[in-house]
């Protein structure tokens, strides 16, 4: 009697707001979790292989996975911050993602010998291709004021019109062994470089939120814009920062997009996954119209949307079918986490909670 | 905060001209390149007018070497005098070729942005004693309007390589079938062979999705093959791109590929990067899909007989790993 108490206890503090904001995805993976399991007892088995170059390397559904989100979970972070500050999403990080590539690539290719100096600089480059361009969103939002979507949607639209431009209208190719690296594995590393990619990524940011109060300011910032601007916060700049700090995760996630096949191809680069970012800062419990929030559940967020993506695969759903029932089942996700079904649902436990409360006085009493 | 907004404001002009610039670079094709093959020229005399009405150069490495084609085979030291118009928009190609139609060139050549809307333009240039050929795409037109079309055969495309792919004789073939964008010209054509094939029970079909001409998504589809661990020894990739994020799938779970590997890689397009591919000896097999119809045209303008058929279908070949020389590269790659 009192073990069962304590678990419905237990539960309801995880309903309850224990984990508050993560609770949504935190179930949604479960879910998929066992969903798989049953649907494939052994759909996360982990194996070691050896791969084409000779390393041992971890392979598996959970790796590949983990693996293939990497780029959306590092666009996430950016989003993140993005829709915090501006109450507002960027829907152009494909096409920017195509150009800072295409950045990429282009200096990659100048020399004739692909080494780890081209390999840095050319990645410096396409960080800063990629803050210009976030820096203009930024600008047109930030000061000109306007809605984050109608401002991004310039850059969604003229974007892989200039990656085509600086690839010269080819899609180029790139073979060298330091760029396998990045895109799949360090030899004698068996977890793949791009998840490692997005660990550093994380711990950059919260390094960063350690030492500086952006987090604060960004929340209060995306809560109430003129109460921050009487306490003297500039609200431009830290709208104006996000935007900047978006470009970077942009620029990474093109470099691993790129560095994963050896070869920039404007037209499909990340293609659609501006949408695919947005829905997983949503799937975290975040607010999109600005204010708290939390990166840790935007990168759930992105895992989520991966793993729905390869159950349907190994499913052999057909992939023109996949998209729909990605849509139901992020429908539900969002639905769920709206405000309203919350703030329901809260209403329902409070009430049983006092119902119980009533009931224990009764007995109380009787006793 | 000043500097903040004056330093921004620069930014912001910075990117706009460079953003311009992109825009304009979209319309103006270079003008070099190599032709198929150039027919002989008819030295003096006056200059034939030629108006050619295409997408832009911009849509796809097909669309590049064809305009390159273009402007190299309807050269001045061919004898022709040639006017060019690219765009995505139906409208603006309409509006173009009327253009064409009035300044009154002797020919027009039209790949259309859609199949419809040009009864009326046709059937002007008709009455100004003008010769239309289509190149690449069809219109929904009588086809009295125009003299011919010159095609790719999608279908034969398939065929020529899934007849390839019956010659290996291989004890059994397991096929991971990657394709394009569901709908268009090219997925259904170069489908239909291997549906065939997966119909009569010659072929097995491991898995049948599209990756609609996404590399990175041909990749998470060749792992999730994997990962399941049911066999295969065939990839149809139905573009080059979507066979790279296959091969980069192979390579990372350390299976062989290409000439004497376990899974033989088939794409289609021949983009130069994978014919070296094919020629490193790590693909098998490479579909043409030829945009060099200008040569077609221009033997039939030369010799002034009339096409014998509506619709010619230019000649495609495909290319096996074994036998691909460097020359191939250099005359049938595309890009660089």
């Amino acid at each position: 009697m009192k073990d069962n108490t304590k678990k419905s206890f237990d539960i309801k503090s995880i309903f309850r707001g224990g984990l508050g904001q993560l609770t949504i995805p935190i179930i949604a993976i479960a879910l998929l979790v066992i969903f798989n399991l049953i649907r494939d007892p052994s759909f996360f088995s982990i194996g070691f292989s050896s791969n084409n170059e000779g390393n041992t390397v971890l392979e598996g559904n959970l790796i590949s996975i983990i693996n293939s989100a990497s780029e959306l979970a590092v666009l996430a972070i950016g989003m993140t911050l993005v829709t915090a500050a501006c109450g507002g999403q960027d829907i152009s990080v494909g096409a920017a993602a195509a150009i800072a590539g295409s950045a990429f690539v282009k200096v990659l290719k100048s020399g004739s010998e692909i080494g780890a100096g081209t390999v840095i600089a050319a990645f410096i480059l396409a960080c800063v291709v990629a803050m210009i361009f976030g820096a203009f969103n930024g600008t047109l939002v930030a000061v000109f004021k306007i809605q984050p979507m109608i401002a991004t949607l310039i850059l969604y639209t003229c974007g892989r019109s200039i990656a085509y431009w600086i690839n010269g209208g080819a899609t180029p190719t790139v073979s060298s062994p330091i760029i396998t690296a990045i895109g799949s594995f360090i030899p004698g590393i068996p977890v793949p470089t791009p998840v490692i990619i997005v660990i550093v990524m994380i711990v950059l940011f919260k390094l960063l939120f350690r030492f500086t109060s952006l987090e604060l300011l960004t929340q209060s910032v995306g809560i109430n814009g003129s109460a921050a601007r009487l306490n003297g916060i500039n609200t431009t700049f830290i709208k104006l920062l996000s935007f900047i700090f978006l470009g970077i995760c942009v620029a990474v996630a093109g470099c691993i997009g790129v560095s994963r096949l050896g070869l920039i191809n404007h037209e499909t680069l990340l293609l659609d996954i501006e949408m695919d970012a947005i829905l997983a800062v949503a799937i975290g419990g975040n607010n999109l119209g600005g204010g708290r929030f939390k990166i840790s559940g935007s990168i759930l967020g992105a895992y989520i949307i991966q793993m729905l993506t390869i159950t349907l695969y190994a499913m052999k759903v057909p992939s023109t079918d996949v998209k729909a029932y990605k849509a139901i089942v992020i429908v539900i996700l969002v639905v769920i986490g709206s405000p309203v079904v919350k703030q329901k649902f809260n209403r329902f436990m409070t009430q049983l909670q006092m119902k119980k409360n009533q009931t224990a006085v009764k007995e109380g009493g009787k006793a | 905060m000043k500097k903040i907004k004056r330093l921004t404001s620069l930014l912001l002009a910075i990117v706009l001209v460079f953003g311009m610039t992109a825009c304009t670079s979209d319309t103006g094709a270079s003008s070099t390149g190599g032709g198929d093959t150039p027919p002989a020229s008819t030295g003096s005399g006056e200059l034939i007018k030629v108006g050619v009405v295409n997408n832009p150069p911009s849509e796809s490495g097909y669309r590049e070497a064809n305009v390159k084609d273009m402007e190299a085979v309807f050269s001045k030291d061919n004898g022709y005098e040639l006017k060019t118009f690219y765009s995505i928009k139906n409208d603006e190609q309409l509006q173009a070729a009327q253009g064409f139609i009035t300044d009154g060139v002797d020919y027009l050549l039209i790949s259309a942005a859609e199949t419809t809307g040009w009864d009326e333009v046709l059937k002007k240039a008709q009455e100004a004693g003008i010769k239309v050929y289509l190149f690449d795409r069809m219109i929904d037109v009588d086809e009295s309007l125009y003299e011919a079309a010159v095609v790719s055969d999608m279908a034969k495309e398939g065929e020529t390589a899934v007849n390839w792919l019956l010659s290996q004789n291989l004890d059994t073939y397991n096929v991971i079938h990657i394709q394009g964008a569901m709908g268009s010209d090219a997925q259904i054509g170069r489908t239909g062979a291997l549906d065939a094939q997966f119909a009569s029970g010659k072929m097995n079909k491991v898995v049948q999705q599209t990756a609609t001409w996404d590399e990175a998504e041909a990749k998470k589809i060749v792992e999730t093959v994997i990962n399941s661990g049911e066999d295969f020894n065939v990839i149809y990739a139905e573009n080059d791109g979507m066979a790279k994020g296959a091969v980069a799938a192979l390579d990372e779970h350390g299976i062989t590929h290409g000439v004497d590997g376990k899974v033989i890689v088939m794409g289609f397009d021949c983009n130069k990067w994978a014919l070296r591919e094919l020629l490193a000896k790590s693909w098998n097999y490479d579909g043409q899909c030829s945009p060099f119809q200008a040569g077609v045209i221009s033997d039939f303008i030369k010799s002034g007989s009339a096409p014998s058929s509506k619709v010619i279908y230019n000649e495609e070949k495909g290319f096996d790993a074994k036998t691909l020389t460097q020359e191939d590269i250099d005359t049938y790659g595309l890009g660089e």
